[in-house]
């Protein structure tokens, strides 16, 4: 037995040294640089423990504008995503002619470089002094006037974002909940059927409380990635986001770490834990507020 | 009177249909258009391209020119190379990582399991940005900037997935263990003759979401590669876009985004049943 321990750690060192180095090390050190005011990359020295750079950065504007767009970003598009993912999955489920067709385009985003795209949608949106771009096109089309949505207004780039973020993360919850529909068993359609119930209330009463639970993970796991939206930004704005107006608490991370206004470590170590500490609140109010409506709605299969 | 009803509940059902297949339709189209205009742009020369006052959909004299230049103007090639070294580099090791380390949990016993699963498991919350930073300096201080050991190491291991694995081998049946156990064989043996080829939906999981995952990763190149030479796609798809082809050779661009795109895409469209099987048993993408 005592052997059989000793080879355990064996199987386990590659892991526990990765997690060790990469994980477990970071998490601590991060905390550490957050609370040590002035650190200095080149003199490796601080001066002092304490509050500071916390401070500093709640007070900093770019913060306060990466703070206002990541917040934006996750208030529209966590509800249009989940919303749009539902409808479509209902559209799924009620088909059976092109079905897979249609799944396998609907997830086409998915394995697609966030980069990459991002540019085409740039291309698409941009309006340049030699043409105004199609989507430009289709709104004079409807007698609108042309819009700059890369370089112009802040709603017109927000907009594009909103949309090039609701785009990428549709795949994966369309994914998630055509097959969560499709394990609604039928008897209980059939049931309801047979006694009359109509489309709607069988919607709110049958299917909504048997796919609550992936609806909950996927509005938990949608806010997260919300709040931690970065490069759909890059993509579509390029990388001097402060100079754009559109960054993000994670683009502000990184830039406070690295690149022209890079080499402030304690400060980029303050803003990603307030990150992780508002994402920690989200989640455990949504398990709150998930476990409310289990007593509730009597759950479903999870 | 009952047929009538019954007649109109149909043309209803079909009505429904209809509506339905419109709705998907439009859909579909709006995801595919970026993919569209990515290709017909990349085969538009570039001065139709810039007459192009009002976006053309068709293109009348197709060239393949832009993609010649998206190869010689910028190192694409390059690019390529690394990305697939990194991609098969840090899937195969992690692979490995998390194999040894699944086994370790689902089939030996040892003191302080329970206690570092939980440990384990406790590190799934953690978001990668946390760490970025410290790894970022580690990285700095090992000197190891510019090359492709400080791309690879801080993204070989994954708790989600040693989580999702270990479960997987607990499902292998205790008998089958024991009966190889009597036998002889070694745990090693066992683990990789007996296990891995009955868990192995599992394992192409994995490996399906991992290369998705490295093809497309940009933040961390980004950190830790300043040099053109070590550039992923990602990162020369950005250098392209804010420098490259003069910015305003939009063709060009395109071309080169086809490109990046195509290897994942053809995959995709192989391995299309695989890859959505597998993202909905273990991707959180979104």
């Amino acid at each position: 037995m005592k052997k059989n321990g000793l080879k355990a750690w064996l199987y386990l060192l590659p892991a526990l040294i990765f997690l060790g180095v990469f994980m477990v090390y970071p998490i601590i050190d991060v905390v550490i640089y957050s609370v040590e005011q002035g650190f200095s990359f080149t003199s490796q020295t601080a001066h002092g423990i304490g509050f500071y750079n916390f401070r500093y950065v709640l007070s900093d504007p770019y913060f306060i504008q990466a703070l206002k767009n990541t917040f934006i970003l996750v208030a529209v598009t966590v509800p249009v995503s989940t919303g749009l993912a539902l409808l479509i999955s209902l559209g799924l489920s009620s088909i059976k002619r092109l079905k897979e067709l249609f799944q396998t385009i609907y997830f086409l985003p998915y394995v697609t470089n966030t980069l990459a795209v991002g540019l085409v949608f740039m291309i698409l949106f941009d309006k340049t002094e030699y043409t105004d771009g199609l989507v430009n096109a289709f709104i004079k089309l409807f007698g609108g006037g042309a819009v700059d949505f890369i370089d112009g207004p802040y709603w017109a780039k927000m907009t594009v974002l909103c949309l090039y973020t609701v785009w990428i993360v549709l795949p994966f919850k369309i994914l998630i909940l055509t097959s969560a529909l499709a394990s609604v068993k039928k008897d209980y359609y059939n049931a309801a059927r047979v006694d009359g119930t109509s489309k709607f209330r069988m919607f709110t009463h049958i299917t909504l409380p048997m796919i609550s639970p992936m609806l909950f993970y996927l509005i938990i796991t949608g806010f997260i990635g919300a709040f931690k939206a970065y490069s759909d930004s890059v993509a579509l704005f390029g990388t001097d986001l402060d100079k754009a107006g559109m960054n993000t608490i994670v683009g502000y991370v990184y830039n406070m770490l690295y690149g022209d206004s890079g080499g402030y470590p304690s400060y980029a170590s303050a803003a990603a834990l307030i990150l992780f500490a508002i994402v920690l609140s989200i989640t455990v109010i949504n398990l709150i507020v998930r476990s409310r409506l289990a007593f509730k709605g009597g759950g479903g299969n999870a | 009177m009952r047929d009538k009803k019954d007649l109109r509940k149909k043309r209803n059902g079909t009505g429904g249909k209809v509506v339905t297949y419109i709705l998907l339709s439009v859909w579909a189209g709006i995801v595919l258009l970026p993919f569209y205009w990515m290709i017909i742009n990349s085969f538009k020369p570039t001065p139709e391209y810039n007459a192009e006052t009002t976006p053309s959909f068709f293109v009348y004299a197709p060239t393949l020119e832009n993609y010649i230049k998206a190869f010689t103007d910028v190192p694409l090639a390059r690019y390529f190379l690394n990305t697939i070294i990194f991609t098969l580099v840090t899937t195969a090791l992690m692979v490995i990582v998390i194999i040894l380390a699944a086994f370790a949990f689902a089939r030996l016993s040892f003191r302080g399991k329970n206690i570092l699963f939980v440990a384990f498991l406790s590190l799934m919350m953690i978001p990668t940005e946390l760490v970025i930073i410290t790894n970022f300096v580690t990285i700095t201080d090992l000197n190891l900037r510019n090359t492709y050991l400080g791309l690879i190491l801080p993204s070989v291991t994954s708790v989600f997935y040693i989580y999702l694995l270990k479960e997987n081998f607990e499902m292998v049946p205790d008998e089958v263990y024991k009966a190889a156990k009597v036998d002889g064989t070694s745990d090693i043996k066992f683990l990789f003759k007996i296990m891995v080829p009955m868990c192995r939906p599992t394992i192409v999981t994995v490996i399906i979401l991992k290369v998705i995952e490295c093809w497309n990763s940009y933040v961390w190149p980004r950190l830790i590669t300043d040099r053109q030479e070590y550039y992923l796609l990602s990162n020369g798809i950005q250098e392209i876009r804010e420098s490259g082809f003069g910015r305003e050779n939009i063709p060009a661009m395109m071309a080169a985004v086809v490109v990046i795109s195509v290897p994942l895409i053809v995959l995709f469209l192989i391995f299309h049943r695989k890859i959505m099987e597998g993202v909905s048993r273990g991707g959180t993408k979104g």
